[in-house]
C-alpha cells in the first residue's frame, strides 16, 4: 500500500446506503466469474439519485456511458456512509469500479468492516465535514503517513483521522492476508 | 472505573482483564449463524481461503437457518438453499434446519432463541444485520459481512472494536396501549439512524424488567436501525425462567457496574410515550399515530423477527377478536413454533388462528416473507402505489417490494386497529 494516493474526487452526501452503492437488482452477478464481476463496476453508485450524484452540482455520472470503471478513484462522503444492509457487494463494487479510498465523516459499521477485511477500499474518517469543501473533479492527494488530504486545485490541506489498529489489515490487503502474515491461519 | 455488561463480555471473550472502548480485540466466537442469502457466498470465500477439503472450526457452533427466500419458484433462491443443504451434508452439521423437513424453523433470530443458542455471557456473530436481536439474553450479538463470517468459519475468531455504551432507561409501568416497538421507534426518532453507530445500546428500567423475552427482543432487534453494534439487556428472572423452560441452566451472568462509563444516558417515562409510527421512508422518521391517523391504507402486515412473535400476535388478536379487517391483512408467524402457538393460545375460548381467519386475515407460512420484498411471488409483497402499515423494522424505499410503495412501521396493536378501520388508527380506540 502506497502512502500517497492521488486521484480525482467524486463527492456524495450523507447516508449513502448500500442500495445506492449497488442496487439489489444487480446482485445476481457471480463474484467469482471475472466477466460477470466487471458488472459490479459498471453499476457502482448507480442507485444515487442523479441530483445528488457528484456534488455540489449533481448530475455527474460516476461511470460514463458503456465504461466498466470510473475516472474517479477517490470518493468523498458525509455521515453514515454505507448504511443499510450487510451486503459485501457494496465495497466490492466500488473497488471493481476503481475506487481506492473513501474519505467520509463516519461509516456504518458493517460497511467499514467489509471494506477493510475484504481488502476492497481504504475507509478514512475526516475530522471535519469535507463534502462541502471539495467539488467533484477536484484533484486530490491523500498522505496516509501524515494523515492529511490536500486539494491540489486550491492547495488547501485538511487533517484526517488515523486508521488506528486496522491499518495493519489494510496494509496487508485484507483480513485473510493479514492473518497469514501473522501466522494465525 | 467500572465496566459495562458489553465490556465485560468482550473481556471474557478476548481473555483480557481490562479493555477500553475504541480498542480492537480478537474475540473467541461461541456461535456463528448464517442463512440462505449470505450462507452460500460465505461458504464460497471460506473454500477459496481454506481449500475445498477443509473442515470448519467447530461444527457444533455453526447454525444455519434457511429463512429469507424460501417459499418461491425463483431458481436463484432455490439454488442457494441447495448449496446450504450440500454444505451441511458435507460438513455433517447438526444445526442445519432445512426447509421442507420437520426441523424447519423460520426466521433465524427468533429460532436462535427458541432453539437455545442464545446463552447469556456468550458471543454470537451472524451474517445478518439483525443478529443484534439475541442481545436481549444478556449476550453480545452482532452482524458481519461474508468475509468476516468466512474467517470465523475457519478460525472461530474475529476482531472487533470495543464499543462505547449508550444507556436507555424506561421508567414506570407500560400502559396497555404501548409495546416495545413503540419504545424503540421513539428512541430512533430521538437519536436517528446513525445515533448509535459503533456503539452498544443497553436497555434497563422498570418497564424493561416487566417485559417478556419477546418484547425485549423487539428492542434489541432494532438497535441496528440506529447503527448500533449491539443491543443488550442484562439477565434477570424473566431471562432465567425462559432459559430454564428450554433446559438451559448454566451460563455467565454479567451486569454493568454502577460506576461504568456511558457515552450518553437517556431516561424515559413510558407514561409520556404515545403509540408511535415511523413514516416513509426511514425508521427514524418518527411521529405519533395520532398525527397520521386517517392515512388510507392498502395493506397491513404483521410478521418478521421484530413483529412476528407470539406476543405480537396476542396483541393483534386482542384487537381483532370479533372484528373484520377492511384491507388485505397478512399474518406471518416468525417461526413454526409461533405458528403452532396460534392454534393453541386462545382469547375467550377462540384460538388466535380462528380470530385471524374470522377477521378475514391471510395467514402465511413462517419465513421472512415480504419483510425484505423478496422474489416477485413472495406473499404480502408491496406493489406499486401500496400504502402499508407493518410491524417489520425497515421502511426504506423498495424494502417490502415496490419502490413506489409507502411503508409505515408500528406496533402490532396499531396495525390491528388500522386493519379494522382501513386507515391508520390509534389502538386506544379499541382497547
Ligand atoms: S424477518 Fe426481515 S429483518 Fe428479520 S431477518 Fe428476515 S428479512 Fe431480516
Amino acid at each position: 500500500m502506497a502512502n500517497i494516493i492521488v486521484g480525482k474526487a467524486f463527492v456524495l452526501g450523507d447516508n449513502i446506503d448500500t442500495d445506492q452503492i449497488i442496487p439489489a437488482e444487480h446482485l445476481v452477478y457471480s463474484t467469482s466469474n471475472p466477466s460477470e464481476l466487471k458488472m459490479y463496476g459498471k453499476f457502482s453508485l448507480s442507485g444515487v439519485p442523479i441530483e445528488k450524484s457528484g456534488l455540489p452540482n449533481g448530475s455527474c455520472k460516476f461511470i460514463e456511458g458503456e465504461e466498466l470503471t470510473s475516472g474517479y478513484s477517490i470518493v468523498i462522503g458525509g455521515k453514515n456512509f454505507g448504511c443499510g444492509s450487510s451486503r459485501e457487494h457494496a465495497p466490492l463494487s466500488l473497488h471493481v469500479a476503481g475506487v481506492k479510498i473513501i474519505v467520509a465523516e463516519s461509516y456504518a459499521r458493517i460497511f467499514y468492516r467489509n471494506s477493510v477485511d475484504g481488502g476492497f477500499i481504504i475507509p478514512i474518517e475526516s475530522i471535519e465535514k469535507l463534502n462541502d469543501k471539495i467539488s467533484t473533479g477536484d484533484e486530490i492527494e491523500i498522505d496516509l503517513g501524515k494523515n492529511n488530504l490536500t486539494v491540489m486545485t486550491t492547495g488547501k490541506t485538511y487533517n484526517l483521522k488515523p486508521l488506528g489498529s486496522v491499518i495493519e489489515i489494510v496494509r496487508s490487503g485484507g483480513l485473510f492476508n493479514y492473518a497469514r502474515k501473522k501466522k494465525m491461519i | 472505573m467500572g465496566m459495562t455488561i458489553t465490556e465485560k463480555i468482550f473481556a471474557k471473550a478476548s481473555g483480557k482483564k481490562i479493555l477500553q472502548p475504541g480498542e480492537n480485540v480478537w474475540l473467541n466466537v461461541d456461535v456463528l449463524m448464517t442463512h440462505d442469502v449470505c450462507g452460500p457466498p460465505t461458504i464460497n470465500i471460506w473454500k477459496n481461503e481454506f481449500g475445498v477439503n477443509a473442515k470448519i472450526w467447530d461444527k457444533n457452533k455453526l447454525v444455519i437457518f434457511p429463512d429469507h427466500y424460501i417459499f418461491t419458484n425463483n431458481p436463484h433462491a432455490n439454488r442457494n438453499v441447495d448449496l446450504l443443504r450440500q454444505f451441511s451434508a458435507e460438513q455433517n452439521l447438526p444445526n442445519y434446519f432445512d426447509v421442507g423437513t420437520e426441523k424447519y424453523k423460520g426466521v433465524c433470530h427468533i429460532a436462535l432463541a427458541e432453539e437455545g443458542f442464545n446463552i447469556p455471557g456468550t458471543v454470537l456473530f451472524g451474517t445478518d444485520s439483525h443478529t443484534c436481536t439475541s442481545g436481549a439474553f444478556g449476550m453480545f450479538a452482532t452482524g458481519v459481512g461474508n468475509t468476516d463470517a468466512a474467517f470465523i468459519l475457519g478460525t472461530g475468531k474475529i476482531w472487533e472494536k470495543v464499543p462505547e455504551s449508550m444507556k436507555f432507561s424506561f421508567h414506570g409501568e407500560m400502559p396497555e396501549y404501548l409495546t416495545a416497538k413503540d419504545l424503540i421507534l421513539h428512541i430512533l426518532g430521538d437519536i436517528t439512524t446513525d445515533g448509535a453507530t459503533y456503539r452498544a445500546m443497553e436497555f434497563d428500567g422498570e418497564a424493561i424488567e416487566k417485559m417478556n423475552m419477546n418484547e425485549r427482543m423487539s428492542l434489541t432487534n432494532m438497535a441496528i436501525e440506529a447503527g448500533g453494534m449491539n443491543g443488550i439487556i442484562s439477565v434477570d428472572d424473566v431471562t432465567k425462567n425462559y432459559l430454564a423452560e428450554i433446559g438451559i441452566k448454566e451460563y455467565d451472568e454479567f451486569y454493568s457496574d454502577a460506576d461504568s462509563k456511558y457515552f450518553s444516558i437517556y431516561e424515559y417515562y413510558v407514561s409520556s410515550i404515545e403509540p408511535t409510527v415511523a413514516k416513509p421512508h426511514s425508521p427514524d422518521n418518527r411521529d405519533t399515530v395520532r398525527n397520521v391517523e386517517g392515512t388510507k391504507l392498502t395493506k397491513c402486515y404483521i410478521g418478521s423477527c421484530t413483529g412476528g412473535k407470539i406476543t405480537d400476535f396476542q396483541n393483534t388478536a386482542k384487537i381483532l377478536v370479533g372484528q373484520k379487517v377492511k384491507v388485505p391483512t397478512f399474518i406471518v408467524p416468525a417461526s413454526t413454533q409461533v405458528a403452532a402457538k396460534l392454534s393453541e393460545e386462545t382469547i375467550n375460548g377462540i384460538s388466535l388462528k380462528e380470530i385471524f381467519l374470522n377477521a378475514g386475515c391471510i395467514i402465511a407460512e413462517s419465513s421472512c416473507a415480504a419483510c425484505l420484498g423478496g422474489p416477485s411471488d413472495t406473499i404480502g409483497r408491496s406493489t406499486d402505489g401500496d400504502v402499508v402499515i407493518s410491524t417489520t423494522n425497515r421502511n426504506f424505499p423498495g424494502r417490502m417490494g415496490s419502490k413506489t410503495s409507502e411503508i409505515y412501521l408500528s406496533s402490532p396493536l396499531t396495525v390491528a386497529a388500522s386493519a379494522i378501520s382501513g386507515v391508520i388508527t390509534d389502538p386506544r380506540k379499541f382497547l
